[in-house]
C-alpha cells in the first residue's frame, strides 16, 4: 500500500477541480491532485502517485543530476560498459 | 518505465558497488544501516542488494511498514466495527489478511460481515453515497505518506455533509518511533536510510534530529536499486570523510527528484487541521509510544468512528510464537523467528510482518532465497 508510482499527467479536465488524468505504465486513470494545488500541475508533468493521490511533482532535472552523479562516480566505467555493449553483435 | 528503468541500470549499480567497496576498505568497523521504510526492505530483498554489498554493511530492518506496526487489539477493534449492524468496513487490501485474535477481516467477510477493500480512501465515499441506509467506516492505517489522503477524504465528507461515513484512524507518525529505537538501546544502528515517501510529505528537515541530537547520518532515498546503493555510498562518505567521527553527521537527500527539504506543505497543513496527536498509541513490537498516533480532530468528530461507535479498545498480546516485535525493531532477522517459513508463511501468516509485501518477513520469504555465495556467482560484479 505504500508504493509510490511515477505517472505522466495527460490532462487536467477542469482547472477548478483537483483531478488529473494520468498514465501509469500505459494505463490511464484519474488521480486526486488536492495535495498539489499550489504546483499548477499540467499535461506533460510527471507526478508520484500514492493511494490515488499525486503526492509530489517529479523533477526531471533532479533525476538527471542523480543519474549523472552515479555516472561520474564511475569515471570511465560507465562509458566502458556502454562501449562494450556497442561492440556486441548478437543478432 | 520512466523514472524506474534508469534507476535499475546494471551499469550504474556496478559503478556504485565498486565505489562502495573502495569506501568500505577505509572503514575502521562494520556498519549497521537501518532502512526505516518497508518499501526499502522490499527493494533490498527483491534485488538481492544485501548480498551484493560487502559484509561490513549490514541492513537492519526498521518499523516502517504501517500494516506491520498495527497491534492486534486495533485489528480486533476493526473486526468489532465490521460486525456492527449496518456497517460497511472499507480498508486497504493489505489489511484484509492481517490476523486478529480470532479471525481476519477476510474471514469476517466470508462469514457475513460487509468488508470491502479500496485502492484509495476516496473510493470509500461513493460507497457511502450509494448506501445511504448503511454506515461506511474507513479503517485507516499508514504513516505521514498516507495520512494526507485520509485528511482530504475527511475534508470532502465534511464539505458534502456526508452523514453516513467515518474514519477509524490508526495513522502513526515517524519521529516518536525512531526516537524509541534510538533511545531504547536494544537496537544498535550506525546510520539510517530515510523513508523517501514519508519525506515527500514531512520533508528531509524532519530527520535533522537524528543528526543533530544523536550524530547519526541519514540519507533520504528513493526505492529503486540505484537509489538504495547510492544512499549507502553517501552514508559511507560521511563515515570515511571523518564527518561522523567529528560529530558532524548530516541529513542528505538522495531522492531530490521527488523530495523537497520542506516536504509538501499543503499536506502538512491539511493533516494539522484534520488530525490531533494522541497522548500515546500502541505499536506492535515497540509498545506504547507517546504522541505517536493521529486521532481525528474535535472539529471532525462527526466523522470519527471512535466517537460514533463505542469501539471496545481491545488490548491483546501478540501470539507467543510470533516475533514480529523483534523483527520490527531490528533485534532479529526474519529467518531467526521460530515460526518463519514453517507455521508462518504469506499464505498462512501469524504475524503482520508476513502479511504485507513491505513486511520484512514476507520480503525475505518471497525473495531472500539466495545464499551469499549464489548471489555473488550470479552478480553483476567483475
Amino acid at each position: 500500500m505504500c508504493l509510490g508510482v511515477p505517472a505522466e499527467v495527460i490532462a487536467v479536465p477542469d482547472p477548478d477541480v483537483p483531478r488529473a488524468r494520468v498514465a501509469i505504465s500505459g494505463v490511464e486513470r484519474t488521480v486526486a491532485t488536492d495535495l498539489l494545488v499550489d504546483e499548477g500541475i499540467g499535461p506533460g508533468d510527471w507526478v508520484l502517485v500514492h493511494v490515488g493521490f499525486a503526492l509530489s511533482r517529479i523533477d526531471a532535472d533532479e533525476a538527471a543530476i542523480t543519474l549523472d552523479q552515479i555516472k561520474r562516480l564511475g569515471g570511465d566505467t560507465f562509458g566502458t560498459e556502454l562501449d562494450s555493449f556497442r561492440t556486441s553483435a548478437i543478432d | 518505465m520512466k523514472y524506474v528503468d534508469e534507476f535499475r541500470d546494471p551499469a550504474g549499480a556496478k559503478v556504485l558497488l565498486r565505489r562502495i567497496d573502495e569506501l568500505v576498505g577505509r572503514l575502521d568497523r562494520p556498519l549497521k544501516v537501518m532502512e526505516i521504510c518497508g518499501s526499502h526492505t522490499h527493494t533490498i530483498y527483491r534485488h538481492g542488494l544485501e548480498h551484493l554489498l560487502p559484509e561490513q554493511i549490514e541492513f537492519v530492518h526498521g518499523p516502517g511498514c504501517p500494516v506491520c506496526v498495527i497491534p492486534m487489539g486495533r485489528i480486533d477493534d476493526a473486526l468489532w466495527l465490521a460486525r456492527q449492524p449496518g456497517v460497511i468496513l472499507t480498508t486497504f487490501g493489505d489489511m484484509m489478511r492481517v490476523p486478529g485474535s480470532t479471525e481476519s477481516l477476510l474471514q469476517a467477510r466470508a462469514t457475513g460481515a460487509d468488508v470491502r477493500f479500496v485502492y484509495s480512501p476516496l473510493d470509500a465515499l461513493p460507497i457511502a453515497r450509494a448506501n445511504p441506509d448503511k454506515h461506511v467506516v474507513f479503517f485507516a492505517v499508514g504513516f505521514e505518506t498516507t495520512a494526507p489522503s485520509t485528511a482530504v477524504t475527511l475534508e470532502r465528507a465534511r464539505v458534502e455533509s456526508l452523514a453516513n461515513f467515518s474514519v477509524f484512524s490508526n495513522h502513526v507518525v515517524t519521529e516518536p518511533a525512531l526516537r524509541a529505537i534510538v533511545n531504547g538501546g536494544e537496537t544498535e544502528v550506525d546510520a539510517f536510510i530515510g523513508p523517501g515517501h514519508v519525506a515527500t510529505v514531512i520533508g528531509t528537515t524532519a530527520f535533522d534530529f537524528l543528526a543533530e541530537e544523536f550524530n547519526l547520518p541519514v540519507v533520504v532515498a528513493g526505492f529503486e536499486p540505484l537509489d538504495v546503493l547510492q544512499a549507502v555510498e553517501m552514508l559511507l562518505e560521511q563515515f570515511t570523510s571523518g564527518q561522523v567521527a567529528s560529530g558532524r553527521a548530516r541529513v542528505q537527500n538522495q531522492y531530490a527528484r521527488v523530495v523537497r527539504p520542506e516536504g509538501n506543505t499543503v499536506a502538512q497543513k491539511l493533516m494539522g487541521r484534520v488530525f490531533r496527536t494522541r497522548d500515546a498509541f500502541e505499536w506492535r513490537g515497540l509498545g506504547w509510544i507517546e504522541r505517536s498516533g493521529l486521532g481525528i480532530a474535535p472539529e471532525y468528530a462527526r466523522w470519527d468512528a471512535e466517537q460514533i461507535f463505542r469501539v471496545p479498545g481491545v488490548r491483546v498480546a501478540d501470539p507467543p510464537a510470533c516475533e514480529c516485535g523483534s523483527v520490527l525493531t531490528g533485534r532479529i532477522k526474519p529467518w531467526q523467528c521460530r515460526v518463519f517459513g514453517t507455521a508462518c508463511t504469506p499464505a498462512t501468516p501469524i504475524g503482520t510482518c508476513m502479511v504485507s509485501p513491505e513486511g520484512a518477513c514476507a520480503a525475505y520469504y518471497n525473495f531472500g532465497r539466495l545464499t551469499r555465495q549464489t548471489a555473488q556467482a550470479v552478480a553483476i560484479r567483475d
